[in-house]
């Protein structure tokens, strides 16, 4: 711990470091694991980074640990870090949120006393904060100017160089591997309903019909992500329909083979119900992933609402009462 | 003349525009483009509605209805009768 001591009072100033112990990254597992979704925050206010003087650049980031970690794994100056308060979201939420903002900048600055430690006043800002902050409106309100860097913090040091985000550096991705960072927390959303589902079916049609609860969920939570990018269509709900009538049919063949103990017309309408029961909830839970990626606008995802919900719905219903009709068919 | 696309709402004033090159910087898709006097629209079907470019535009000259991206949240307004659709602490798998 370090005190900055200036003219008004004294700003407390936290030192910390640019490594990441193993406590860290078992933190950060533990967030891409959705456990205590809200609880992964550092302490707003000043931190510093090695020996920063007043000429020393000043980033700013959220209180989210992913967040502000990345950052300071990335860094290899002297500098300091100004986390917002943004109740443990991350920089790009909190944006579209407004507390990654114009005034909890303006409040921030205040409070932790920077005009009075820095004499550069500057604040170098991730890109992706831009929704919630109003550049020029930070610089009339109190006299910071505002920097946008890199997307990325892991650019930074080639940033820093000139001062200047190359185009490829001002673009947004989502690799394979990001898209693999959210599958964990997209199965621990369907995990229970999922086994629920299973467990009712099992019971009601065997274990058949609960395989296909968890296979039809999987595709949506798990496949989808990951082949997103390969899966044909344009829209969500057009790649989830397609992927959940890839899983379906397995489960068709085996009910038309009669392994599900019926024949006939009986055989037929299960191989049906799976055809048109397993592509909707896949293709549900494949939009629901679009606010998780880092393209899609919400009149994109309104537009697949109105347009694929309903078909969605009456593909599950039709399911549903041919399942039913057929398991009452099998008590005569 | 006012420049809107068809799949978002984004619309742009290149009558406002001063040059700043702020919405260029701002962009994650590369939407805006430097094209002399003022910025033009170079890829605006890419564009996600985050709203950046209108936060930071200092003159207006864009607009966007931003706003959550989640579909669960947009459902949610949609059945509590259109309130704005929010995800945040506590719901949502956005953030």
């Amino acid at each position: 711990m370090e005190n900055g001591v200036s003219g008004q009072g004294r700003t407390n100033i936290k030192s910390i470091s640019n490594r990441l112990t193993l406590a860290d990254r078992f933190g950060h597992f533990l967030a891409r694991l959705g456990y205590k979704r809200m609880g992964h925050r550092v302490e707003p206010g000043l931190y510093s980074l090695g020996k920063p003087d007043s000429d020393s650049p000043v980033f700013v980031t959220a209180n989210y640990t992913l967040s502000f970690d990345a950052l300071r794994s990335a860094l290899t100056m002297d500098c300091y870090i100004l986390a917002l308060d943004t109740k443990g979201v991350n920089v790009w939420c909190a944006a579209g949120k407004g507390t990654f903002g114009t005034e909890e900048i303006v409040n921030r600055v205040e409070s932790t006393n920077l005009g009075q430690i820095v004499g550069v006043r500057k604040l170098i800002l991730p890109q992706l904060g831009a929704p919630g902050v109003a550049a020029h409106m930070v610089k009339k309100l109190c006299r910071f100017k505002v920097e946008y860097g890199p997307v990325y913090a892991a650019d930074i040091p080639e940033y820093m160089k000139e001062r200047k985000a190359t185009p490829e550096m001002r673009r947004v991705r989502f690799t394979l591997w990001d898209r693999i960072t959210l599958v964990p927390l997209e199965l621990v959303h369907v995990i229970i309903p999922t086994l629920a589902v299973a467990c009712l079916l099992y019971i009601l049609a065997g274990p058949l019909a609960a395989s296909s609860a968890i296979v039809a969920s999987f595709a949506g939570a798990v496949v989808f992500p990951i082949l997103l990018p390969w899966i044909p269509g344009h829209d969500f709900s057009v790649k989830g329909l397609i992927l959940g009538g890839v899983a379906a049919v397995p489960f068709a063949v085996i009910s038309l083979s009669g392994a599900g103990g019926t024949t006939g017309y009986g055989s037929l309408g299960r191989a049906l119900c799976y055809l048109a029961g397993m592509p909707p909830v896949t293709a549900f839970l494949a939009l629901n992933f679009t606010g998780s990626t880092t393209f899609t606008s919400p009149s994109q995802v309104k537009m697949e609402i109105l347009n694929y919900i309903p078909a969605m719905a009456w593909m599950f219903g039709v399911a549903l009462v041919m399942a039913a009709a057929l398991s009452m068919a099998s008590y005569f | 003349m006012t420049v809107t696309q068809n799949v978002n709402t984004l619309c742009y004033e290149p009558g406002l525009c001063i040059n700043c090159e702020m919405c260029i910087i701002v962009c994650p898709h590369a939407v805006f483009a430097p094209d002399g006097k003022v910025v033009r629209v170079a890829n605006g079907e890419s564009c996600m509605e985050c709203g950046a470019c209108q936060v930071n535009c200092p003159v207006a000259a864009i607009k966007v209805d931003s706003g959550v991206g989640c579909a669960y949240a947009l459902m949610w307004s949609a059945i509590r009768g259109g309130g704005p659709a929010v995800c945040g602490p506590g719901e949502g798998s956005c953030c």
